[in-house]
């Protein structure tokens, strides 16, 4: 594909539709930089898009990610199924510079021309994934590619934009790590739908998958479900006690086995990444989750939700950079200046720009096509 | 538009150990560049196949075992068999000076042997761009 010059967008979506490695590059590197020429392409691919089953995998730095991710690729292409794999490393906030080493693990697949690794920065986004992700996952599906298997940075315990992105999200623990307090937390620890202990050749592993059952045990008591099925706005199980008889976890479940509830918990799987041991059954895992959400209708119901995000998120950042171009571009930086002072409160700044906003009608009317990066200096 | 320069920081052969690379690999970070670092042992296949799917602006290969003669025009030549003709590729490592008109020749833009400052490599780069 010819880099110079505006692509023809009919021509790029074929190339894309075809495989095409150079073409599927290029439009990601485009889409990562907001290259406007690129968005007539993307706005043709999206209906050639929704077939591929996204999966998440995350965890803390060294946790064994990019192996667990390399063996996974492999287990999925002896199962007949071409993988897209975007592999994200985090963007030093001083220089903007980044060393994406994820490949480093994923060797093995380099000359299959059944899977695509894709590196991306996260370029300033701090949930553990990068802005253009959502595109890349798009071009990546559009090219055929059947399962897309992200891996977020290392994270910590509040990253989890990978539940606005991902199908199923695998969580990847490793025995070591601090002691049960860290299993009841909110956050990082609350988003898996299929729970993995790797490095279980170590010592603790099992412990580690005792704190991590006794941690969703709880969370299906006291909720009835998993914290992402509430935010996702549907029961993530068919049946939970707490949905049949309010706040009593056990009222509900009177006539049947007590302990029936545990089949329906996301698995927690013990892995060796580097020997393989325990891929296969964890790709079953993935696969069965991606049955029950498609037998559930929660695949749609999640992929809308997810919908919603993007759409706000994006919105909001061309609201704010038409916004920034505009002429309350300059009574922003004064009121920041007024806030910085104290001169002015930040509600009372706000109010002002509301009173611009609506007395200049649309935010939108009368910029055209600025770009977040251009608008941002 | 601004754009970040991507550059793929590829080992070929077999070498035993990659610190020079690593050092490279650092400076180009802090020089606010995207570095896709694939670690030891690559073929020119895997490093083209990385090149093309990174869709990186450079090639920047090490090598310490005496085979650049073979291996760096072995990547130009797939690059050129994909018609990929808007990387740059450059080298380094222990390469006699002798060999640097034939690596040039054969499409490496320039070769930064031991003790080149790591500046020197940035700015070659940064003035280089093909695309």
């Amino acid at each position: 594909m010819g880099d110079r010059g505006a692509p023809d967008p009919e021509g790029v979506v074929a190339l894309i539709r075809a495989g095409d490695a150079r073409t599927i590059a290029r439009a990601i590197t485009r889409a990562e930089s907001a290259d406007p020429g690129v968005e007539a392409a993307l706005r043709l691919l999206h209906r050639h898009t929704g077939k591929a089953h996204v999966v998440g995998v995350t965890g803390p730095p060294g946790s064994g990610k990019s192996t667990l991710v390399d063996k996974l690729v492999k287990a999925y292409r002896e199962r007949g199924l071409k993988v897209g794999v975007v592999a994200v490393d985090p963007s030093s906030p001083y220089t903007g510079g980044a060393v994406l080493g994820d490949r480093i693990r994923m060797q093995g697949r380099a000359l299959d021309e059944g899977v695509f690794i894709r590196s991306l920065a996260t370029r300033g986004s701090l949930g553990g994934l990068s802005k253009a992700c959502a595109e890349t996952v798009r071009i990546l599906d559009a090219a055929g590619y059947e399962r897309i298997v992200i891996e977020t940075v290392g994270v910590g315990q509040s990253e989890v934009d990978i539940v606005k992105l991902a199908d199923s999200v695998i969580l990847v623990s490793v025995p070591g790590l601090g002691d049960d307090i860290q299993a009841i937390k909110a956050g990082v620890m609350e988003i898996g739908d299929v729970f993995v202990v790797n490095k279980a050749d170590r010592d603790g592993a099992d412990r580690v998958v005792r704190e991590i059952r006794a941690m969703l045990e709880t969370a299906w008591v006291n909720t009835g479900a998993g914290a992402r099925a509430i935010a996702s706005g549907g029961a993530h199980h068919a049946a939970s006690p707490a949905n049949t008889a309010a706040g009593a976890g056990t009222a509900g479940a009177q006539e049947e086995d007590p302990h029936a509830f545990l089949a329906k918990l996301p698995p927690v799987l013990k892995t060796v990444a580097e020997t393989g041991e325990g891929v296969e059954p964890l790709v079953d895992a993935i696969e069965a989750h991606r049955a029950k959400l498609l037998e559930s209708g929660q695949l749609e119901s999640r992929r809308k939700s997810n919908a919603a995000a993007e759409l706000k998120a994006a919105l909001a950042a061309r609201v704010l950079a038409r916004l920034e171009a505009g002429p309350a571009g300059a009574e922003l930086l004064k009121l920041a200046g007024e806030l910085a002072t104290r001169e002015r409160d930040l509600y009372d700044a706000l109010e002002t720009l509301e009173e611009i906003l609506s007395s200049s009608g649309s935010p939108l009317a009368g910029q055209s096509g600025a770009s977040p990066e251009q608008a941002g200096d | 538009m601004e754009r970040t320069i991507r550059v793929l920081v590829a080992k070929p052969g077999l070498d035993g150990h990659d610190r020079g690379a690593k050092v490279i690999a650092r400076a180009l970070r802090d020089a606010g560049m995207e570095v896709v670092y694939t670690g030891l042992r690559q073929t020119p296949e895997q490093i083209v196949q990385a090149a093309v799917q990174e869709d990186v602006d450079v090639i920047a290969m090490s090598i310490l075992s005496g085979a650049h003669n073979h291996l760096f025009p072995r990547v130009t030549e797939l690059l050129a068999e994909k018609k990929v003709d808007d990387v740059l590729v450059i080298g380094g490592g222990v390469i006699p000076e002798g060999d640097y008109e034939f690596l040039k020749s054969k499409g490496i833009a320039a070769i930064f042997g031991p003790g080149t400052p790591t500046g020197t490599t940035v700015e070659f780069i940064r003035t280089h761009l093909k695309r």
